[in-house]
């Protein structure tokens, strides 16, 4: 019977550490614990060029992650893309001027929503839109935009 | 003539195998609520299932992390990019080497064991007295091991991944001088739990289930002599093996290929 009771304890360990393994692969590893409560708010923005964003993306504050980007899909009334994103409801004061733009994490990271405040009172709420965008940068562009102004100087 | 005869016979004798190896599955099926109100036979086949792997998967996993560890500074720093390391280390280990590697053991250790054990029983008529004593075999003997094995894997893989990723923080950052702060901010940023973690463990709870369902169907359809165990045994391994990897590449065309 004792023999039994040491079989039930070694098992019990077993399991235990097993269920540690996994509270630390969703704590310590994962991003289940950031941005997954379901206190948020949706935000919409248009924006003329959105390359190389996808869905998760970081929506960041003063460099501060805030929210994820949720859906990106293409608007065929105004041929731009529609972003919608969720910001999580702790950051319920931001100003309903403030501007979002699309940037790069360093010179080829992922590309992420940067917002810059603004200074009205009024608040962004549930469902609204942000007007003031700036699209991704486009590296061709800017190359061939560059070699263009170099070559017309001459 | 002699050549169609013997391809027909082998398509015959592997259909009939098949055949026998579905019905034994649903037979266990139906039977699998036994153990759960015997908990006693559980706990015994968990044990020697499940904890006596832990030993073998804890060490593997720890090397395979570092190794992993290792590899990845010295190409990830061709590019100057080994802040990345916890991403590569733990986004390897959670979607493919957490649950594959621990289902290969787990099959070397645990599966052949299944069907050594079932295939001696099977071979000195202690299944067969069973029957005559009115005990189901598939309930006393044959479901508590399945169960056991679906309950054990998945929990094996986890810490495989956990002490895997552990090991490439020690491979990496003690010793590479990787940040620290890099190695698990960037891991936790890429790495989402339902993506990821969820996926792989679904992963290892249907590798669980062919592994056992094989080492069991295995040792249960054993010649009943010496070198009919053993040729079982090799089956169960070998098999296993093909079985694994061929469902990690469809799982993963499935889980992660669209993205």
């Amino acid at each position: 019977m004792m023999q039994y009771k040491a079989l039930e304890i070694s098992v019990g360990l077993f399991v235990s550490a097993a269920m540690a393994a996994l509270f630390f692969l969703a704590m310590q590893v994962s991003n289940f614990n950031a941005l997954q409560n379901t206190n948020s708010y949706t935000l919409t923005a248009h924006f003329d060029n959105v390359s190389g964003l996808k869905t998760k993306s970081l929506v960041s504050m003063a460099g501060v992650p805030i929210g994820r980007v949720t859906e990106i899909s293409f608007d065929p009334e105004n041929y731009d893309a529609l972003v919608k994103m969720r910001i999580d409801a702790r950051y319920n004061t931001i100003p309903s001027d403030t501007s979002a733009s699309i940037l790069t994490a360093g010179l080829l990271g992922e590309k992420y929503i940067g917002l810059t405040p603004g200074g009205l009172d009024e608040f962004l709420q549930e469902g609204d839109a942000i007007e003031l965008t700036q699209s991704a940068l486009v590296l061709e562009k800017l190359i061939s935009q560059f070699l263009f102004q170099s070559a017309s100087k001459d | 003539m002699k050549f169609f005869h013997s391809i027909g016979q082998i398509s015959l004798q592997s259909l009939a195998k098949l055949g026998r190896s579905t019905l034994f599955l649903s037979a266990i099926i139906n039977s699998l609520g036994y153990p759960l109100l015997r908990p006693k036979l559980l706990i015994r086949q968990i044990y020697s299932v499940g904890v006596l792997s832990f030993w073998l998967v804890a060490i593997s996993g720890l090397f395979v992390g570092m190794v992993l560890g290792l590899q990845g500074v010295y190409t990830l720093s061709t590019f100057g990019a080994e802040s990345s390391l916890g991403i590569m280390v733990a986004a390897s280990l959670v979607r493919e080497l957490g649950p594959v590697v621990s289902a290969l053991l787990f099959a070397g250790r645990a599966g052949s064991a299944l069907t050594a054990e079932i295939g001696l029983m099977k071979t000195t008529e202690q299944l067969s007295g069973m029957e005559m004593m009115a005990i189901d075999p598939l309930k006393y003997i044959i479901a508590p091991r399945f169960l056991a094995g679906f309950i054990s894997l998945p929990l094996l893989a986890a810490l495989f991944s956990a002490i895997g990723i552990w090991g490439g923080y020690i491979a990496g950052v003690e010793l590479l001088n990787v940040d620290v702060g890099a190695y698990w901010s960037q891991m936790q940023s890429a790495i989402d739990f339902y993506d990821d973690i969820v996926n792989g463990i679904i992963k290892s709870i249907i590798f669980a289930w062919i592994i056992t369902w094989i080492a069991l169907f295995e040792g249960y359809d054993a010649t009943p002599t010496s070198a009919g165990i053993s040729r079982a045994t090799t089956k169960t391994v070998v098999n296993s093996a093909f079985a694994i990897l061929l469902f990690d590449f469809l799982l993963t065309a499935l889980m992660f290929g669209t993205s």
